[in-house]
């Protein structure tokens, strides 16, 4: 682990840097419109460490939310991590103490990362993948303290910044729209969370429980269509 | 909320998002296969919980006068249209979240 290997990592985490400062910024500008002084926002960073997670966290931190329902929301939220480990299995075996943190910092973006690149000649391949996790989140933290000290500095009407979140979702949503060759997922998704939401009301978000269920439960009523449909294409 | 009960949420999203990453390895590390079913949700899953967040995040809107759900419906269709256009993550959001700010403080 030395400079070598840092700089031979750098370049493959160009993107990264340009995404997190952003996102990162505008996660903490929600932090200091909310009325949290900046400390949070790197606090969340260095250890929530979930894009997605934290803009959520905004919106229960201000919500008040009680710590069963942010629990449930943190699950499913990151629910889609759990694929993320099992392709990583191989990778990260025997990085040693290492390996905690590379579970850590197992985000969409250095996941993606991590799947498609191999060390450059001399870097040892376990250096590298932790020298490429450990930049990602520097650069996350960097952008969130911009963000935090940013919007408690500048003060404008912050009305509506809040809408990056769904923002967020929306991007997401036409990325895996996009890749995706079925999309009844995505309609039974929307479908039964609107029905929950109609059903139970807005608050704090609990509808999305029994909608987890609803998903979950029809993807695997679904499964021998939505298999067969995939051994045909 | 007081300092001790936002740090306990912290604390509590910490853990559980840790908890989710870490999960695969602790279950499948020596050697164990994923059941199919599990690769199965893994694959479908994603897409679904992400629909169930953007419905998470409209539900405020209202709908006794447009000025309650024109702006993000408007908002909703620049991230969308700008994405498709573009592919900039960085300029979906930003642009999309600055022309909401535009619609809900100066025009609605």
């Amino acid at each position: 682990m030395n400079r070598k290997t840092f700089a031979a990592a750098f370049p493959y985490t160009v993107p990264v840097l340009m995404g997190y400062l952003s996102i990162g910024i505008v996660f903490g500008w929600m932090m200091s419109a909310a009325g949290y002084v900046p400390l949070w926002s790197a606090l969340m960073s260095m250890t929530i460490y979930a894009g997605s997670g934290q803009y959520l966290g905004v919106s229960l931190l201000s919500s008040a939310a009680p710590l069963a329902d942010v629990a449930l929301l943190t699950l499913i939220i990151n629910f889609r991590h759990l694929v993320y480990g099992l392709s990583m299995l191989e990778k990260f075996r025997g990085m040693g103490a290492r390996k905690w943190y590379m579970m850590f910092s197992l985000t969409d973006e250095t996941y993606a990362l991590l799947a498609g690149v191999e060390p450059p000649e001399g870097v040892k391949s376990r250096d590298f993948y932790f020298a490429i996790a450990l930049l990602d989140q520097l650069y996350w933290i960097a952008g969130s303290v911009i963000g935090a000290v940013a919007g408690a500095l500048i003060t404008i009407n912050t009305q509506g910044i809040d809408f990056a979140m769904t923002a967020l979702f929306l991007v997401i949503a036409v990325e895996q729209w996009q890749s995706a060759s079925r999309h009844l997922p995505v309609f039974l998704g929307t479908g039964g969370t609107l029905v929950c939401l109609l059903v139970m009301g807005a608050e704090n978000g609990q509808f999305l429980i029994p909608a987890l269920g609803i998903l979950v439960l029809g993807l695997l009523l679904l499964r021998p269509y939505l298999e067969r449909e995939e051994e045909q294409a | 909320m007081s300092i001790a009960q936002t740090a306990a949420a912290i604390a509590v999203m910490a853990v559980v998002t840790f908890l989710t990453r870490a999960l695969p390895f602790f279950l499948f590390d020596r050697g164990g296969k994923p059941p199919r079913v599990v690769l199965y949700l893994g694959k479908y899953l994603p897409a679904g919980v992400i629909a169930m967040l953007i419905v998470y995040c409209l539900k405020g809107v209202g709908f006794e006068s447009p000025g309650q759900w024109l702006p993000s419906l408007l908002a909703c269709g620049a991230v969308v249209g700008l994405h498709l256009w573009k592919r900039n993550n960085m300029l979906s959001i930003m642009g999309g979240t600055i022309f909401y700010m535009v619609l809900v403080q100066v025009v609605f």
